[in-house]
């Protein structure tokens, strides 16, 4: 399929808050420190939907700015792909707890927070952009599945495409059934033209055969098995900013091979 | 970009009963599918477009893991119509790794944690609801689908709420274009629970009697659950074409249409623009129209300013209720059926227009050949989709 260009990063990590901390880890520079992410709040968030927004939503955005900022193009421009395999978990835990105590004291905000597509909604209504967005889960393939569809519709043009993949930990209830230990966000900035000062020259494939088993260094497995954590092998690619192939997990026996020709 | 995608086969289930010819006689004589609520114990004064006999057909036992409403739901609509041959003559014809399955849901099993919950009782939860990945993560609808079909190739969901499986066409239009695959599974399923029955509770949006799309005094919606399958193919027979999709976001409110229906009016002309259409040429538009007052009046005013009043529609919701994010793929199919047998449905329920709307709303089924149609779907968070049907 057709090449796309990388046009700014953003990152929510714990230890890597912001592209240029996640830069400096994956590059080898700077040792990975465990430390805890402070929790973000988006700056374009107007006042009456930061009263409303949930840690997820703040988590999500923050990353999609930092990576908006970074691309050098208008904030507004951007169609968005968001992909996220659990969603907002602790909206889930109290919608679950109240339908099983009083069903009728359902809150509409915490209705509205639950569906897949809040960040998405939160993230148009904060820039007030009409483009179009999209909403994706593919479970632990989440991200490269949010690749592939972003890919796809910058090639579908005409606008840039913004990527957000995030994943937050369960609340102590839930966390049983799906054991993510942190928080990770990451955003890319796409698009087909590669502007005035583009990080890098990507292209994917759709590969049938399994992707080699990730091999980050210490510390950084927590944020492996959060599954926008499965950017790593793409994001150390791009901090290293040499040439090169690295293929992503994807479905079963499946994974994505995306390569990159950094600038 | 590669546009029109022939829809090498297609099949539905909803209130309204199993496949297209049970969707195709209850359009024709305009039975409605909806009942007074009745799914376990939510006691809501409200009505339901229910699928008949869930709780009555486990998955097989191969496929147990992943057992759960939606899933049910999903395995009666692919055996029907032969839409299970017509995927698998495709995975013979370009390889089972070269077809994709992209499908909406906006709850999935979501219902089997709701019942984990209630048992509790303020402990650990039950092991049933073990198997979250299979049943209630949104990816479980397609890797059941994919798995049951023995495809390899990629696969997802839309999740953008009553507009992810009408989204699902356009992603996977994009993904033949762009060479990931051959031919895509695109649809959804969408089962009734807790959630959205509250949910919608909450918002005071449920209609006490049956809904009345674009009627003055209508006064909510009536939730509805439905499944359906299309198969989109690179090249091949098919008796309809997908034409076009157009995708936009309100920037207005998480759970309110824009006043105007700005980004509703934006998806149509898309979606009009992609199929290099006018508005003239197209024949009939199946309308979101959900019955409530602010949903109608916001997709009148975009209908109105893009089609101007004259070209017919429907709102069938009153037929099947809302089926939230499998409406997308049920009035998809119920376009494709207008298409192929020359029947515009009429709008249930409603005994005439408010007259404070403008579009040309059918109350009865009409007859008529037409070479074009079109169907809106939008969601909370302001999730505007529009796909455009003709024949070759």
């Amino acid at each position: 399929m057709s090449a796309f260009y990388v046009r700014g990063i953003g990152m929510q990590a714990p230890g890597m808050q912001g592209w240029s901390a996640c830069c400096g880890v994956l590059s080898g520079r700077v040792p990975y420190s465990d430390q805890a992410l402070v929790p973000p709040m988006p700056e374009i968030l107007p006042s009456n939907e930061r009263r409303r927004a949930t840690a997820s939503v703040r988590l999500a955005l923050s990353a999609a700015q930092e990576a908006a900022a970074a691309s050098g193009v208008d904030v507004s421009a951007f169609a968005t792909v968001f992909t996220s395999s659990d969603g907002d978990g602790v909206t889930l835990d109290q919608i679950c707890n109240t339908l099983a105590r009083a069903p009728l004291d359902l809150s509409p905000t915490r209705f509205h927070n639950s569906v897949h597509n809040a960040p998405a909604g939160y993230w148009s209504i904060a820039i007030q952009s009409r483009h179009a967005s999209t909403s994706l889960c593919a479970f632990d393939a989440s991200f490269a599945a949010g690749l592939m569809e972003a890919a796809a519709q910058v090639a579908a043009g005409p606008a840039p495409v913004l990527l957000v993949a995030f994943d937050l930990p369960f609340p102590p209830v839930l966390n049983p059934l799906r054991p993510v230990s942190v928080p990770v966000a990451v955003a890319l900035a796409l698009s087909a033209d590669p502007g005035s000062a583009p990080m890098a020259r990507c292209a994917l494939a759709f590969e049938a055969s399994a992707a080699p088993a990730f091999a980050g260094q210490g510390g950084l497995d927590a944020l492996y098995a959060n599954p926008a954590g499965r950017a790593l092998p793409l994001l150390a690619l791009l901090a290293q900013r040499a040439p090169g192939t690295v293929r992503l997990e994807y479905l079963d026996s499946c994974s994505l091979a995306v390569q990159a020709q950094p600038f | 970009m590669q546009h029109r995608l022939p829809i090498t086969a297609f099949t539905v289930t909803s209130a309204l009963g199993p496949g297209c010819a049970a969707h195709l006689d209850a359009i024709e004589h305009t039975r409605a599918g909806l009942r007074r609520e009745d799914f376990e114990g939510a006691a809501l004064d409200t009505w339901l477009g229910r699928v008949a006999d869930l709780e009555h057909t486990p998955l097989p036992p191969r496929f147990e893991r992943y057992d759960c409403r939606n899933n049910r739901l999903a395995l009666i609509a692919l055996a029907q119509d032969g839409f299970e041959d017509a995927v698998r003559r495709a995975a013979h014809r370009y390889g089972a790794q070269r077809i994709a399955v992209i499908l909406g849901t906006s709850t999935s099993g979501i219902r089997e944690t709701e019942l984990a919950y209630q048992q509790r009782n303020g402990g650990a939860l039950p092991a049933t609801a073990g198997s979250y990945r299979h049943r209630h993560n949104l990816f479980s609808l397609p890797e059941f689908v994919r798995d049951y079909l023995g495809l390899r190739g990629p696969a997802q969901t839309i999740s953008t709420a009553c507009s992810s499986s009408a989204k699902a066409f356009a992603s996977g239009l994009r993904s033949i274009s762009a060479g990931l695959c051959d031919a895509v599974v695109v649809g959804g399923v969408d089962t009734l629970c807790f959630t959205t029955l509250f949910g919608f509770n909450s918002l005071e949006l449920l209609a006490p009697s049956p809904c009345r799309p674009w009627a003055a005094d209508r006064d909510g919606i009536s939730v509805g659950e439905a499944g359906g399958f299309a198969l989109l193919e690179r090249d091949g027979e098919g008796a309809i074409v997908f034409e076009g999709y157009g995708e936009s976001s309100d920037a207005y409110h998480m759970s309110a249409p824009h006043p105007q229906g700005a980004g509703a009016a934006l998806a149509m002309q898309q979606a009009l623009a992609m199929a290099g259409c006018t508005p003239a040429d197209v024949d009939y538009i199946n309308l979101h129209g959900t019955g409530t007052l602010a949903n109608d009046r916001s997709e009148d005013f975009a209908v109105c300013r893009v089609f101007g009043p004259g070209v017919p529609c429907s709102a069938t919701k009153g037929l099947t209720g809302h089926a939230l994010g499998a409406a997308g793929i049920l009035e998809a199919a119920i376009c494709l059926l207008a298409l192929q047998h020359g029947l515009l449905p009429g709008t249930a329920n409603t005994p005439a227009r408010d007259p404070d709307l403008g579009a040309n709303l059918l109350l009865e089924p009409r007859r008529r050949a037409l070479a074009r149609a079109v169907t809106n779907s939008f969601g909370f968070g302001g999730s505007n989709c529009s796909l455009v049907f003709a024949r070759p």
